[in-house]
Parts: C-alpha cells; structure tokens; sequence
C-alpha cells in the first residue's frame, strides 16, 4: 500500500465530512430521524400515509445542491470508473443490497456509527470489505 | 415545517458530498484500493460527519419527540441477521463496482453526470422489485 498524496484532499474532505455530520444532526434534532439516503429513497417508493411531503423535500434539497454549490465554487470534476453495463449491474446490487440490509453508507455508516449500534458495525464492515474485494479485483487481478 | 427542514437538511448534506469529493467515483474507488494508491479522504468525511452527528445522538438519547413535533424514530433491532450481512455485502460490491452509493448518485445525476443517471435508474428498480 502506498499514500495517494496527489489524490488526497485531507481538508476538503474533512470540511465536507462536517457539513454531512450537520446534516444528520439537523435531521434528527428537528424531524426525529435518521438521515440514511437509501432508506430515504426506499421509502418514497412505498410511502406510508403522510410520508410522502418530506421525503420528496429531502431529495429535492439534494438534488438542487449542485446549483447551491456552484454559486460560490465551481463544482469538481466527476470520474467515472465503470461502463454502462457495470453501472447497471451496480446499481442493481445497491439497490437491491441496501434494502436487504437495511441501510447504506449514510444510514449505517455515518449515523449508525454514530449512535454505537452494532447492526451498524456489522453492515459498515461487509460493505467495506465486499466493495475492497471487488475493487482489488477489478483493479489489480482482473486485467493480469 | 417537517418538509422545509427536510429540504435543508437534503440541500447541507449535498453539499457536504460535492465538497467533500464523494460524488467523484474515482475518489470511492480511491478508498476502496488499500492495496495500490490509496486515497484516504472517505475516511476523514466518514469520521467527520461521525463525530458531529455523535453529539447529536447523545443528545438524542432517552427524549421521545424531536423539536418539532414528531416522535423520535430510531432503529431498535439489535439482530445481527444473514439480511443485514448479505444485503451489506451486496451493496458493497455495487458501491465498489461503480463508486456511487445512493447520496453521492443523486447529487452526481443532478450535476449532469449520465453515468449517475443510468446507476440510479438501475438502483432504483432495484429497491422497487425488493
């Protein structure tokens, strides 16, 4: 393993970090709940009564944050790493997986973390290490 | 009051996702390769947003109803299930396949970003036939 100094954006990263923690915080101090995008989204496509309003809310807040964040920086370049089919067998499997398992990089990484729960642990560890092998494999023995 | 919050809260955690880089699926995948040139910045937001939503969560503890109103819904179970292990590992090969999970998607599809379009489609479809 070597450092990718040139690819590490220590305080950015960080800052950014900050805003997300903000985020959930916000989202549970007022609205009483976890800020985990896949179940966000999850429940948007089967809403229970009066769920509807605020869930549209949030993803409209997050899709209008590229157009909040280019008025005062120009928003950073985007690299894809995977084709069309990938992306759609991906997509599959996030979709599919955060349901399953309840939870996502937000949902069980950040806020679950945060509040100690070991489902949390349990879920961050397996998709850490199945998104390390898939990337070791794709990257370092797929093309040998 | 439910909605506007929820509309800032959508709007800061974008944010926090383009500024922090993690709508860049080459900066995901970055992470994910300990074994070449690694990237550690997912785990500086990762332990930033951690140590602020924290706090939040220890104030969280033991109240019934959030500040405006609604009753505080934070996961009980406590089951560690084949769902919650094979749903995980799931996802984690999707996420290191692509480099996108669901936060960083959307925003990314909202930036212009085709291939975000066609992953979130696809995961989308994915949640629905679950």
């Amino acid at each position: 393993m070597t450092l990718d100094w040139t690819a590490f954006t220590p305080w950015s990263s960080l800052a950014g970090g900050l805003l997300i923690g903000l985020a959930a915080a916000l989202f549970l101090v007022l609205n009483g709940r976890i800020a985990g995008i896949s179940g966000v989204l999850g429940g948007l496509l089967r809403p229970a009564p009066g769920d509807l309003a605020w869930r549209i809310a949030f993803v409209a807040g997050m899709l209008m944050a590229p157009l909040a964040y280019a008025l005062w920086s120009p928003l950073p370049l985007t690299q894809n790493v995977a084709g069309y089919p990938m992306l759609i067998a991906a997509g599959l499997l996030v979709g599919i997986g955060t349901r399953y398992g309840s939870g996502c990089t937000s949902g069980h990484g950040v806020c679950g973390l945060a509040r100690g729960s070991r489902r949390s642990l349990l879920a961050t560890a397996c998709f850490m290490a199945s998104g390390f092998v898939v990337v070791l494999l794709a990257r370092h023995l797929g093309s040998g | 009051m439910q909605s506007l919050s929820a509309w800032l809260v959508g709007l800061i955690f974008g944010v926090g996702l383009i500024l922090s880089g993690m709508t860049n699926p080459t900066k995901v995948v970055g992470f994910l390769d300990f074994t070449g040139a690694w990237d550690p910045s997912l785990g500086l937001v990762m332990g930033g947003a951690m140590t602020v939503a924290a706090i939040a969560f220890r104030w969280a503890r033991g109240r019934t109803r959030a500040v405006l109103g609604a009753p505080m819904q934070i996961p009980q179970s406590r089951v560690l299930d084949k769902r919650l292990v094979f749903g995980s590992l799931a996802f984690g090969a999707g996420w290191g396949l692509a480099g996108f999970c669901p936060g960083p998607a959307l925003v990314a599809m909202a930036t212009g970003s085709v291939a975000a379009v066609v992953f979130v489609t696809s995961m989308l479809i994915g949640m629905a036939v679950f």
